[in-house]
């Protein structure tokens, strides 16, 4: 397959960047875009240009550390999927495809599409640590959890922090992010001891970080690799409530 | 990733917490609230008019003599509808500006056309309940309604509808105005029920559907006024004024 690639291309995070058109050339549909991008770098290499550069990990979906814009949708809008998971068959022999970095103002850009994406560990910071007892492990069982809470906390928790939701909110909120993480501990013993402070902090620190507010678009959900709801934000509106008025 | 040096972010004060970004919204969510629930009363007040001319200005000498609770309603009102507005626009700029650089290709997956078209049929509603209290309620571009009188002298609100809607101009804007306040709450109502954290997967459609019910019902109820007017449904009392 052959493809028109539009890549954004910026020295650094103080110089303005513009977009650069390069050829995919001899691609096999089974690739993933991370392994596109890869070829295309190495020609790039050959023809004495500086490669693209772009965040990866794992490259099997639970990294959370690709990310892209790919014609306006973070990852691409395959659905469940992240940017190293999805394949080139989804694109059309000779479509053009345009590349951006994640953009939020709380994302700076590092280089070409890596971006700063640390405001979400600083907010993961802000929510502390869970109060947990010393001594020997517990035994297996020993806190029974209803299956239906389990199920729901590690929906929540699926979330690998890829700021996906920040990128194709139109708002650049972080909302789902932070209801994510709120939301895998409300819902378990183990969080209910900071669970009030839990909320506040992490919510004080997402607005400290400059991230807009919520208008319920809802294109965080569907863009999501984990497809995490937005009754996770609900139920963070739901905590922050219950958080101020305590 | 190195050790970050984190505050745990700057004290919760009350006034701290409706500059949050959630407060914003809870904010947003109950001003709104106020002034639906005001949309639905006034149409049980407009609905009036198919009940005849004696009706109708009876209801609204009704209202008149109850200054206390006018006043206090016009002024909930106000400082409701200026509140949301002023805020709803300062919400705008702050998200716009939440992305400094925009993206070259813009896609949208599932927002709905009436959560992206928040700000606009807002500012529709606003212009036109700007328009509205000079037409009606102040009587300001219209002067010759202040003289219209019915038999028992009282000021003849029934005529004073009928003679507006029956220039085709006031109705379409009228209706246009409607379309933007039922458009606007089409995603106003569910985004209330998620804003106070009530939405889950499984009520999500519901207050959707609410939603769509709720605007839907207010638009004809409201448009019926000017149509009727317009098809001669409902005509000036016998005898002119
Ligand atoms: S590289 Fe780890 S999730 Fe894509």
């Amino acid at each position: 397959m052959n493809f028109t690639l539009r890549v954004w291309r910026q020295k650094n995070a103080r110089e303005k960047g513009c977009l650069e058109t390069y050829q995919a050339r001899d691609i096999s549909e089974d690739m993933s875009f991370l392994e596109m991008l890869d070829v295309v770098n190495e020609n790039l290499v050959k023809d004495g240009i500086e490669p693209i550069h772009f965040d990866h990990d794992c490259r099997e979906g639970i990294c959370g550390a690709c990310s892209l814009v790919i014609n306006g949708i973070p990852h691409g809008g395959k659905k469940g999927c992240t940017t190293c998971e999805l394949r080139m068959r989804n694109f059309a022999d000779g479509d053009t495809i345009t590349v951006e970095p994640f953009r939020a103002g709380a994302f700076p850009v590092i280089k070409d599409l890596m971006v700063d994406r640390s405001a979400l560990d600083r907010i993961m910071q802000a929510g502390g640590f869970v109060s947990a007892n010393t001594g020997g492990a517990p035994d297996a069982n020993a806190l029974p959890i209803k299956k239906d809470t389990v199920e729901s906390a590690m929906d929540a928790a699926a979330c690998i922090g890829c700021g996906a939701c920040v990128a194709a909110c139109k708002n650049a909120s972080a909302m789902l992010f932070v209801s994510a993480k709120v939301s895998h501990l409300a819902q378990l013993p183990q969080g209910q001891v900071e669970r009030v402070e839990r909320v506040r902090k992490m919510v004080a620190r997402m607005d400290f970080e400059g991230f807009g507010n919520c208008t319920n678009y809802y294109e965080c959900e569907a863009v999501c690799p984990k497809e995490i709801s937005v009754k996770n934000i609900a139920r963070m509106n739901r905590e922050f409530l219950k958080a101020i008025t305590k | 990733m190195s050790t970050v040096q984190v505050s745990s972010g700057p004290a919760q004060t009350s006034s701290m917490v409706l500059s949050s970004s959630i407060g914003k919204k809870l904010f947003m969510a109950a001003t709104g609230l106020f002034m639906s629930l005001f949309v639905l009363g006034h149409l049980v007040g407009n609905l009036q008019i198919f009940l005849g001319q004696d009706q109708l200005n009876t209801y609204a000498q009704a209202l008149k003599d109850l200054p206390a609770l006018t006043w206090s309603v016009r002024t909930v009102m106000f400082i409701c509808l200026v509140l949301h507005v002023w805020r709803g626009i300062q919400l705008y700029f702050e998200n716009r500006a939440s992305r400094p650089v925009r993206y070259h290709v813009n896609a949208t997956v599932q927002a709905s056309l009436a959560s992206r078209t928040m700000i606009f049929t807002g500012i529709g509603i606003f212009l036109y309940v700007v328009y509205h209290l000079l037409h009606y309620t102040f009587i300001v571009t219209n002067p010759q309604y202040a003289g219209l009188h019915d038999a028992l002298g009282r000021h003849d609100v029934y005529s004073m509808v009928v003679l507006g809607f029956q220039n085709g101009w006031i109705s379409a804007v009228y209706v246009l105005a409607m379309l933007c306040l039922c458009y606007h709450l089409t995603h106003a109502i569910p985004s209330f029920f998620q804003t106070l954290g009530l939405n889950n997967d499984k009520t999500r459609l519901r207050f959707d559907i609410i939603g769509w019910l709720i605007a839907t019902v207010i638009f004809i109820g409201y448009t019926m006024i000017p149509v009727a007017v317009l098809l001669k449904l409902v005509i000036l009392p016998e005898g002119g004024m």
